[in-house]
Order: structure tokens, then C-alpha cells, then sequence
């Protein structure tokens, strides 16, 4: 049944990219067929220690965003410098506001990195799910109308390779004087849709001369119903393993940022600001910056894991 | 070739005029105003603010500001900065140096030892060796660069006291080495999983088992045979890899106090001098445009069916 493998496969990386895969199971294979490429990958997943694993840290990590308060007591704005200046971990002392000690400002880190992880995981998904849509939606008009329209988005999207990422962005964001999540979503959007585009136009070029499409055409379809029910889920396979291995691109991108002084800032609750602001104690109190550093670091690990184990189910070339 | 190289060339310009006016415009049409910022916090008369703009150019539509940037850049002027007056050209000229000098040390490490390593785990597929250098690559993968960074300051610098936590002034080479390590790391992971791939895949053509069967020594059947048919797709991202890591240097170069175009262009843009942000920028994706050009040549190297007309 691809119907319901489409959805749990995917619960992990967020609600869009489900969303994406919609048109699948309408025109895939009758049930009473072979297994296909969707089921099949699920099979596979099921399978994988790596998958368990990621999956499982990704979904802690999505409950965490969404109800931090279910996490620690403790308020990640509550600064006391008098009592908590720099006051070490207190290792022993699990998941207590003291458990892994006290920044420059007297706030727990421990409730600070809890309230971090709603602004990475959203930027991550917001990011992957903008970038896939319009990626995919330019790599198809690109790839299945060829000449002019190919010509001329393929151009384009030269012109938005060639900017380095983290160079546009920061150029990008120094603008706003705003920098709320949604406006680092849509900056990183902005310039991170070309990789999509090119492996769309590319799949979308091979699967377009595919006997089913000549045969819908044949039939009288209009170009709409083509495009949408016969080459989008053929070619989304790779769309889909290229968008979750760039999740974990995207989180660290904007931790980048956020270090860097042009992300996220106060009173948003950022793993990468946080970094920032433990770097003057790197020498006396390290803790400061490595406990968030070590936050970003396995939510870029988890994702890349699954987007590892999605892309070893789906590419038949490496079965 | 030379035709096909001329022609790239060709294609190159507007790609290169569109990445260009791309960051033009973002610097000189959304909200932020050097001029404004010339004045700080006093209280200014706007029509002195409005000569200075005229002056600059700055009321101009913004086509026509880029036509004349464009057109001044094409006979090697880059303008100079509002607020300091300083030519942009002199800005370059002292930043860019340190940071090829970084990006060079960057990319011979992420060659040599990325390309060491994939080759070491790729002769083996799944054996041991092979599933450490996937666990390390993946870990070193997921380091944001800031991350990797600050732990190498702190290890290197603050625990085992064995390199300065900066990179002084006037540097020597070795004060370069981990900034360079750093920075390099990532790329070194993308080689090394490439590398461990394609030779793994590799293994198995056709090609191989004749060079096995003729009797050939292992040395040659390694070196040769295999290594030139599997770094195709190394070099494919290694070319588009420098542009990545003069880029990243904004990172490395921030974290060990290096002065070079990250610290250069990371100041310009707070300071809002287009000019800096835009000049430095072009360089680099001219850089980058060349790099790929330059791949693409080497791919007939690397691949005799390969030829271009």
C-alpha cells in the first residue's frame, strides 16, 4: 500500500515535504503489483539501525521545539547574574536548571539550548520545504519545456549558483534590521533553490521520453495533468534525497549566521547567538560555548544520518 | 578545445553580470544607507545628505549605477569607500593575498589527506577501516566550522598550549596551519566520502578485472587504472570547492583573528560600503567561474572519450 508507507516514511522531516509527496500514491502502481519504489524504500528503512536511530533523535528534537516547557521549568531569559555568573555544570544533577551550568549572563543553559531548538528545527524545515517547492517547480519547466523556457531558468539558476551561500546570505540579511525566523527562511530560500532545480530539470529530462509520458500524451492529456500526476512523482525520488540531506546543511547554515551576528537575534532563543556569546570565556568556562555547539552538531548529525539512510533506500544504484 | 574554451568564456559573461548585479542590488536598493551612516548620531541637514548622494552617484536609477560600476570595474577601478575614502583596490590588495594563502593550505589538505583517506577505505568497501572513515566523515560533516573551530582553538591553543589562539600580524606559515585545517575540513570530508565511492563503485567495472587478469602489478592497477576513472567526480567538487572555501573563510578568518577578505568584507558590509562588498564578491565568483571552467578542461584529461569540439 504506497498510500500509507508515503506517510510514515516521511513523518520525520516535517509536514511539507509529505505534503510534496501528495501526488504520489494517486498514480502509483495498483497494490495488487510488485512492491513499489516507495514501499520498497520503507522496507528497507525499516531495517536500518542508522534510520532508527536518526529518526528516533529527530522526532525528541521535534517534540523539544514544539513544547519546550515539557523539558525545563527553568525560563531561558532569566538572567541572575548575581547567584549564577559562569557557575559550572552541576553534571550529576540531570535535566535541573543547573545541569550544565550558567552562561555570562546568569541564564541556564540547559533551558537555553531546551528553547534553542524551536529556531534551528524551524529554519531547517521552513528552509528545505520553500527550497524543494521552488526548486522543483523551476527544475520542471526548466527540464520538460526545454528550448527558450530552458534556456533562460537555466541561466538563471547559473546566476544564483555562482553566489556563494554563506556570502549572499550574509549580504542578504545585513539588510533587514529585523531578523525574525521568517525572514532567515526566506533569505536562505532565496539564494539555496538552484541544487534542487538542476536535479529536477535533470531527472525531469530523462523521465519526460519515458514510454508512459509519450503514451499520456498520446492519450489527449493536458500538459498540467502531464506534469503533475506522470513526471512529478517519477522524479521525485531524487528531489527528496538531495532536500533531506540539505536539512542538516540549512540548520547549520544558520547557526553559521546567528554565530556570526547577522541570524537569528535576541529575544530569539538561538543555538548559534549562544555560541557567540560564550566565546569570550572560551578559555575560563568552555562549557558556555561547547554544550550549544555540541546541540548543533547532532541536530545536523541526525538529519544528515536520515537523509543518509533515505538516500540508501531510494537510490537503486547503491543497493 | 580552444574553440569550445572561447565559447565558454562567452557564456560565462552573463552569468557573470547576472551574479554580480545580483549582489549589487542587494547592497545598493534594500534599506541601509552609507550616507546615513556617514553622519552617525548628530543631526544632519537633508540637503546636504542629498548633494552627497548626487555626488556619489547614489540618486541614480540603480541600472544605471551598476552600467558605470560595471564599466569602471571592466578598466580595473573598484571604486572607492564613502565613509574612510580609501580605494577599494588597496583593500583587496591587502586582504586577498592572506586568504589565497589560506584557501591554498585549505585546498592541499583537503587533497591530499581527503583523497589519502577515500582511497585507503575505498579498496575495502564495508571492511572496518571503511565504516570509521564513514562515522568520521559524517561527524566531521556535521561540525558547523565555527564549531570545529572554537574546539581546535581550545584544544590546541588552551589545553595542550601549543599554537597561539590568534594568528598574529605579520603571520609565518605555520601559524596558518590550523585556520587552515579548520577550514578545510569540511571539503576534506565531502573528498574523502566521494573518493570512497567512486573507487568502490569502480572496483567492479570491467576495466578492472582485465587489468587483473593481463597480470598487471597491484601498484599500477591502483594507480592508474582505477585512481584516473574515479576522480571525476573529486575534481568536479573540488573545483567549485574554492569559491565555497574563500567564502567559509569569513568564519575561519573571524574566529583566529586572520586578516584577510572575510574579515574585510564582514566589516564593509555593517559599514555598508557597497563598493568593498561588491568588488570582493565579483572576485570571487570570477574565481569561481574559472575553477569550474578549469574542471571541466581537466575532465578530457582525466578522460580521453571525453573531447570537446
Amino acid at each position: 500500500m504506497p498510500d500509507t508507507t508515503d506517510g510514515k516514511m516521511l513523518t520525520a522531516p516535517g509536514p511539507a515535504v509529505t505534503e510534496t509527496v501528495a501526488p504520489g500514491p494517486e498514480s502509483g502502481p495498483a497494490p495488487a503489483k510488485a512492491r513499489s519504489l516507495w514501499s520498497d524504500a520503507w522496507h528497507d528503512l525499516r531495517r536500518q539501525p542508522m534510520f532508527l536511530v536518526s529518526a528516533a533523535l529527530i522526532v525528541l528534537l521535534l517534540v523539544i521545539s514544539f513544547a519546550p516547557g515539557l523539558f525545563t521549568s527553568a525560563s531561558p531569559r532569566h538572567a541572575d547574574l548575581a547567584n549564577h555568573y559562569l557557575q559550572p555544570p552541576n553534571w550529576g544533577n540531570f535535566f535541573a536548571p543547573d545541569w550544565l551550568g550558567y552562561d555570562g549572563q546568569g541564564r541556564s543553559i540547559y533551558a537555553r539550548i531546551v528553547y534553542g531548538a524551536r529556531a534551528s528545527l524551524t529554519v531547517g524545515i521552513g528552509v528545505t520545504v520553500l527550497v524543494t517547492l521552488l526548486g522543483t517547480l523551476v527544475g520542471m519547466l526548466a527540464g520538460y519545456f526545454g528550448g527558450w523556457a530552458d534556456t533562460i531558468l537555466s541561466r538563471v539558476t547559473d546566476i544564483f549558483f555562482g553566489i556563494p551561500f554563506l556570502l549572499g546570505a550574509l549580504v542578504v540579511l545585513t539588510t533587514f534590521e529585523e531578523r525574525t525566523v521568517w525572514v532567515v527562511i526566506l533569505a536562505l530560500a532565496f539564494l539555496g533553490w538552484t541544487q534542487i532545480a538542476r536535479v529536477a530539470r535533470g531527472a525531469v529530462i530523462t523521465i519526460k521520453q519515458a514510454d508512459y509520458v509519450v503514451a499520456a500524451k498520446a492519450l489527449g492529456a493536458s500538459t498540467s495533468r502531464i506534469l503533475l500526476k506522470h513526471i512529478l512523482p517519477n522524479a521525485l525520488a531524487p528531489i527528496i534525497v538531495v532536500a533531506t540531506i540539505a536539512l542538516g546543511g540549512y540548520i547549520a547554515a544558520e547557526a553559521t549566521l546567528s554565530f556570526l551576528g547577522v541570524g537569528l537575534a535576541e529575544p530569539t532563543v538561538s543555538w548559534g547567538g549562544d555560541v557567540s556569546t560564550g566565546r569570550e570565556q572560551l578559555r575560563n568556562a568552555p562549557y558556555v560555548l561547547i554544550v550549544p555547539s555540541v546541540m548543533v552538531s547532532i541536530t545536523v548529525l541526525s538529519f544528515l544520518m536520515f537523509g543518509d539512510a533515505v538516500r540508501n533506500a531510494l537510490d537503486p544504484k547503491l543497493r | 578545445m580552444g574553440r569550445y574554451v572561447v565559447r565558454r568564456l562567452l557564456q560565462m559573461i552573463p552569468v557573470f553580470i547576472g551574479s554580480t548585479f545580483l549582489i549589487f542590488s542587494m547592497m545598493y536598493a534594500l534599506p541601509g544607507d552609507p550616507v546615513r551612516a556617514l553622519m552617525g548620531d548628530q543631526s544632519f541637514d537633508p540637503e546636504r545628505l542629498a548633494s552627497i548622494r548626487a555626488e556619489l552617484g547614489l540618486d541614480k536609477p540603480l541600472l544605471l549605477q551598476y552600467a558605470s560600476y560595471l564599466g569602471n570595474l571592466l578598466q580595473g577601478d573598484f571604486g572607492t569607500e564613502i565613509v574612510s575614502g580609501r580605494p577599494v583596490a588597496d583593500i583587496i590588495a591587502a586582504a586577498f593575498p592572506v586568504t589565497i594563502q589560506l584557501t591554498i593550505f585549505a585546498f592541499t589538505f583537503t587533497v591530499l589527506v581527503g583523497v589519502g583517506l577515500g582511497v585507503v577505505a575505498g579498496l575495502r568497501p564495508n571492511s572496518i577501516r571503511d565504516r570509521g572513515l564513514l562515522t568520521l566523515t559524517l561527524v566531521l560533516i556535521s561540525m558547523p566550522s565555527f564549531v570545529l573551530g572554537f574546539l581546535m582553538q581550545y584544544l590546541f591553543a588552551f589545553q595542550f598550549e601549543l599554537t597561539t589562539a590568534t594568528v598574529p600580524e605579520d603571520p609565518a606559515i605555520t601559524d596558518m596551519m590550523l585556520p587552515a585545517i579548520v577550514l578545510g575540513s569540511l571539503s576534506l570530508a565531502y573528498v574523502a566520502r566521494l573518493t570512497r565511492t567512486s573507487m568502490a563503485e569502480n572496483l567492479r567495472a570491467d576495466y578492472m578485472r582485465t587489468a587483473v587478469a593481463k597480470g598487471l602489478p597491484r601498484r599500477r592497477i591502483v594507480g592508474v587504472h582505477l585512481m584516473r576513472n574515479s576522480m571525476i567526480p573529486v575534481v568536479t567538487f573540488l573545483g567549485t570547492d574554492i569559491g565555497t572555501l574563500m567564502t567559509g573563510a569569513i568564519v575561519t578568518e573571524g574566529i583566529f583573528n586572520v586578516k584577510g577578505v572575510g574579515g574585510a568584507i564582514y566589516e564593509a558590509l555593517f559599514r555598508r560600503e557597497g563598493a568593498t562588498v561588491v568588488g570582493i564578491a565579483s572576485l570571487i565568483i570570477l574565481v569561481y567561474l574559472l575553477t569550474s571552467l578549469l574542471v571541466d578542461l581537466l575532465y578530457a584529461v582525466l578522460d580521453p572519450r571525453i573531447r570537446y569540439a
